[in-house]
């Protein structure tokens, strides 16, 4: 699992490890019923404060993203978790409004932006 | 005794005509990371030379595990780890005497553990000190602090003056060590964003005085950064209820704050200006924020707290 801090961005150290697992649970880099890394060890590999990652796994438990089994150590909760949608939407959301950020200071309208899209959608689907 | 690893009360110090601490009280619990911060001079190191007994309080009291420093240097010292900031090793020796030489006041200190550290941080035992390179030295520093399993590790700006690889060993150490039950870790330095990565605890000293103490969490959220867009440019900084500092120019101008938001946004809109962005400082602009008017005091301070 990878997880990268970047702290100065504002965004605390424990939602940034919170929306990267949803990140990751949500475009199926980590599957239902994988193990996660034991919080002290996730602590050392990314170098933030043991009870960061612990703060962050609790929230993530509490969304129903991840379980803890007692004695065996955190997974990825079964099912696919009725957040994931909703977070899969917020993340693409977060990339539309750049987007479309970009094309409107480069005067370039909505329909024409769909175009493009569908243009690279083609062309990834060629195996390009 | 009380479940406090160190208590300060009232702790006042004078070098010639500096002030180098002015009535400091802190309280580090025990099993946490306790970030202390502070610019140039503003009296880190001294604070931590009374933890160690190497200055005896003047005014006020220092207690590390219920014991005075001073009075009693066995029982704190034994259970410090200390790496300075110079980390001042004996030059003339080589590895394995030097770890030779340490072990032998460490009752505690874990040969093991030793062996499996110099393994890990690559340390020749027969390459001289004089001869290692800096980031070496540090490690060599770090392992001597670390080896004895202390219960309350020390360190004095560890990562100053080192590169990226030996700052990751600093850190990992200080994550080991307080993950291991009850342990305490006290560190200082100038590098915000390492303290954010791993301090429970934030202190933070300006002129000696303390004037900050909290919970990490509590300080980032605590404050806030409010980026406001005026009707008009302005060349001089606009004066708002709460705001810790202001900068910026012409149209946009950022406040950092603690609480007082609303009567903030209330006054921006009075001076007809509207919040553009609203966020989470990190602490390096919290820290920044607090002591603006940092530049007032001299570097030459720091050399004179060396007694």
């Amino acid at each position: 699992m990878q997880i990268h801090i970047s702290p100065n961005d504002g965004v605390p150290i424990y939602q940034q490890i919170v929306n990267q697992v949803k990140y990751l649970t949500a475009s199926g880099r980590l599957a239902a019923g994988e193990q996660l890394p034991p919080v002290r060890k996730l602590a050392e590999q990314i170098l933030v404060n043991p009870n960061t990652v612990a703060r962050a796994y609790r929230e993530l438990e509490s969304a129903g993203i991840l379980t803890t089994r007692r004695g065996a150590g955190v997974f990825v909760a079964d099912g696919v978790s009725p957040l994931s949608r909703r977070e899969q939407n917020r993340i693409l959301n977060e990339r539309l409004d750049q987007l479309l950020a970009e094309a409107r200071q480069m005067d370039v309208d909505v329909e024409t932006l769909v175009k493009l899209l569908r243009q690279r959608d083609a062309r990834m689907g060629n195996g390009e | 005794m009380s479940d406090h690893v160190i208590e300060i009360k009232h702790l006042s110090r004078r070098f010639r005509r500096t002030t180098a601490l002015d009535d400091v009280s802190l309280e580090v619990p025990a099993g946490i990371v306790m970030g202390l911060v502070g610019g140039n001079g503003a009296g880190k190191t001294t604070l931590i030379k009374h933890l160690l007994g190497l200055l005896k309080a003047k005014s006020g009291s220092v207690r590390v595990f219920g014991l005075d420093p001073v009075r009693d240097p066995v029982g704190v010292l034994g259970r410090i780890g200390y790496l300075s900031e110079d980390r001042d090793l004996p030059q003339w020796m080589r590895v394995d005497e030097l770890l030779n030489f340490t072990q032998a006041y460490f009752p505690n200190w874990d040969p093991a553990y030793a062996a499996e550290l110099r393994e890990t941080f690559d340390l020749d035992p027969k390459q001289r000190i004089k001869s290692l390179s800096r980031g070496q030295t540090a490690r060599l520093g770090l392992l001597t602090a670390l080896a004895h399993r202390p219960p309350l590790l020390v360190l004095d700006e560890p990562s100053s003056g080192l590169d990226a690889v030996v700052r990751r060993d600093i850190l990992a150490a200080i994550i080991r060590t307080v993950a291991d039950e009850g342990r305490t870790v006290l560190f200082s330095s100038h590098l915000l964003d390492e303290v954010e990565r791993v301090a429970d605890r934030v202190a933070m000293l300006h002129n000696g005085q303390l004037v900050l103490s909290d919970q990490l969490q509590t300080v980032l959220d605590s404050h806030s950064r409010l980026t406001l867009r005026f009707a008009e440019p302005s060349q001089t900084k606009p004066t708002l209820p709460g705001a810790l500092s202001c900068d910026g120019s012409g149209q946009e101008w950022t406040v950092i704050c603690n609480g007082q938001i609303d009567e903030l946004r209330a006054a921006a809109t009075e001076q007809g200006a509207e919040v553009v962005e609203h966020a989470k400082p990190s602490l390096d602009e919290v820290f920044v924020a607090r002591i603006h008017d940092g530049g007032s005091r001299s570097i030459d301070a720091d050399q004179e707290v060396n007694p």
